[in-house]
């Protein structure tokens, strides 16, 4: 698409252009393709992406995106504290939905060291790590939304948000930077009030889908800058390694939580939506579909969450609780044992992973025997997925990249890790 | 499944296979290094296996032991719902390897990700680039040798304007 310009109201600008190269016109510039650097400070590249592209008028004809603005080297720092001292760290990769790494995380652990957590600690989890996947998928839908010109969204997500933040609060007694778990259960009991905030928060969160779903699934605006925009074929997203909400809106019917079934996800009633088409839209309405799913997945946790422990009972890999540090020698003996020598896991390999909001969290730990891990790789999925980005934006203009990126929704702090 | 998996790989390539190990219910083969290219591709094409997605790539550093490096790819068959990890070791004389980006298109940036952290060099990648670091960058970070605070003066920081 070439732009007429105006040439005697810019006459001054063109002979300045005419005197310092004599080769060099207006069509020659118009002519060629342009070399344009979106971000890493772009609003709509969630964080610090870069994307390079090479455009022929509007039209993407190359686009090469660079991660490692936000290398934080968390894989070293793993390397060099013990296990229980990372959990803080994971809550810092996905920033969105800090529970769910915070639960893949001691996960990953407590298959490397042969523990199980008890049953009551076991649907906790359950209920922070889906609570976290609506609060990062109505993050998600928000800047989604709002990226492509439908500003409300954002409020009226971003609303919902902070209620599953105090809930946070109460439970773990941070917003954001929860920490919540710990190696072989969680660290504070969910209490009658929690539980209440939880039941009060899904029954007032239907109605409001709705409200939003009325909002966007019929504005115009929405849907033309979506529909049939970065079509992912079902083998492009499997040769690329893309998971989560973006593999199965591609048509693939994979959720780690069904595949290999993690906490009690065995026990729970629940579908895995997936939609065909592979567009931005379809990775839009899933994402609104999951959040559906999730309410269904914490009603059900509601019901049946036993009555219990919230850790195991295993005094060389627990830590104790304080109080109980405090008073007992057989505890204080333990605690300085495991704070400083570690929990000193088999030596061997595992890769555990489990289905976040933005797709499969894997964590690959390998243990010599000592109380650090010899390696902890991180596979995660906003790195794995931003992989397709630029095979998603050739051919289209300059503006659907936005909608693009926005719709496969990655996290730069955990894709730069 | 994993007996079918541990007899079809031993049937094909029982040369280039050292050892299977399978701690914790994963399952994990080592193998020659010369042989990693022809296993993965028989893995993905192979009608009973079908191991279509690379989920992850890394390397190990060992340190002090002999073959220096392994490195390891995870990879996932959706047919069977299983999971299996590649090894195939690396002497820190010889850090070259065959890339699996012919093989697996995930594998490009996971291999670009370990040649950054720890300086594989991986045959036949289509751009071999750092990704996090700097182009200038000399060091392999994530190598045992790497101090955990860094190496001072080895990132070119913004000068100031005076």
């Amino acid at each position: 698409m070439k732009r007429e310009i105006n040439i005697s109201s810019d006459e001054k600008l063109l002979k300045t252009l005419k005197e310092q190269s004599s080769d060099f016109t207006i069509e020659d510039a118009l002519e060629n393709e342009m070399i344009i650097n979106m971000g890493p400070q772009h609003p709509a590249t969630h964080g610090v992406l870069r994307m390079v592209l090479r455009l022929d008028g509007e039209t993407v004809v190359a686009a090469v995106p660079e991660c490692g603005y936000l290398h934080r080297g968390y894989e070293k720092m793993a390397e060099n504290m013990s296990f229980i001292e990372f959990i803080p760290h994971t809550d810092r990769l996905d920033y969105t939905g800090t529970m769910c790494n915070n639960v893949a995380y001691v996960l990953a652990v407590e298959k490397l060291i042969g523990l199980e957590a008890p049953k009551r600690a076991q649907y906790i989890r359950m209920i922070i790590a889906e609570l976290s996947r609506i609060a990062a998928h109505m993050v998600a839908i928000g800047t989604y939304a709002m990226d492509v010109g439908a500003v409300t969204m954002v409020m009226w997500t971003f609303r919902e948000r902070e209620k599953i933040q105090d809930i946070y609060d109460r439970l773990a007694g941070a917003r954001f930077t929860t920490s919540y778990t710990r190696i072989g259960g969680v660290a504070s009991d969910i209490d009658d009030v929690a539980l209440k905030m939880v039941k009060d928060y899904l029954d007032q969160l239907a109605p409001a889908l709705d409200e939003m779903g009325a909002l966007l699934n019929t504005n115009k605006i929405f849907l033309d800058r979506l529909e049939g925009i970065g079509v992912l074929s079902k083998e492009d997203a499997i040769a690329y390694g893309v998971t989560g909400p973006s593999l199965r809106a591609s048509g693939v019917e994979y959720d780690v939580r069904r595949a290999k079934p993690y906490l009690f996800y065995n026990e729970i009633d629940f579908n895995i939506p997936t939609y065909s088409e592979g567009d931005c839209l379809a990775r839009y309405h899933l994402r609104a579909d999951e959040v559906r799913e999730s309410v269904k997945i914490l009603y059900q946790c509601l019901q049946k969450i036993p009555a219990g422990e919230i850790i195991a009972n295993d005094p060389k890999k627990v830590i104790a609780h304080k109080t109980e540090v405090y008073s007992k020698m057989e505890e204080l003996i333990h605690d300085f044992m495991i704070i400083n020598q570690g929990i000193n896991p088999p030596v061997g390999d595992v890769f555990f992973s489990a289905e976040n909001p933005k797709g499969e969290l894997g964590f690959y730990i390998v243990s010599n025997g000592s109380g650090y891990p010899w390696k902890m790789k991180i596979r995660s999925p906003s790195f794995c997925n931003l992989q397709v980005l630029a095979k998603l934006c050739i051919g289209h203009m300059i503006s659907d990249v936005v909608a693009i990126i926005g719709s496969l929704d990655p996290v730069m702090g955990e894709a730069d890790k | 499944m994993k007996d079918l998996i541990i007899q079809k790989i031993k049937e094909r390539f029982a040369d280039s296979v050292i050892e299977f190990s399978d701690f914790r219910n994963d399952l994990s083969v080592l193998l020659k290094k010369e042989a990693i290219h022809d296993v993965a591709l028989f893995l993905r094409d192979d009608a009973d296996l079908k191991c279509d997605m690379c989920k992850d790539a890394t390397a190990i550093d060992w340190a002090r032991r002999k073959n220096r490096f392994t490195v390891v790819y995870h990879i996932y068959s959706f047919k069977n719902n299983i999971e299996l990890r590649l090894k195939a070791d690396l002497d820190e004389s010889d850090l070259n390897t065959v890339s699996l980006v012919s093989v697996w298109k995930s594998a490009e940036w996971y291999e670009r990700e370990t040649f950054d952290m720890y300086g594989i060099n991986y045959v036949n990648h289509p751009d071999l680039r750092r990704i996090y670091l700097p182009e200038e960058f000399e060091y392999y970070p994530l190598r045992k040798d790497f101090p955990l605070l860094g190496i001072p003066g080895s990132l070119p920081l913004p000068k100031s304007e005076n």
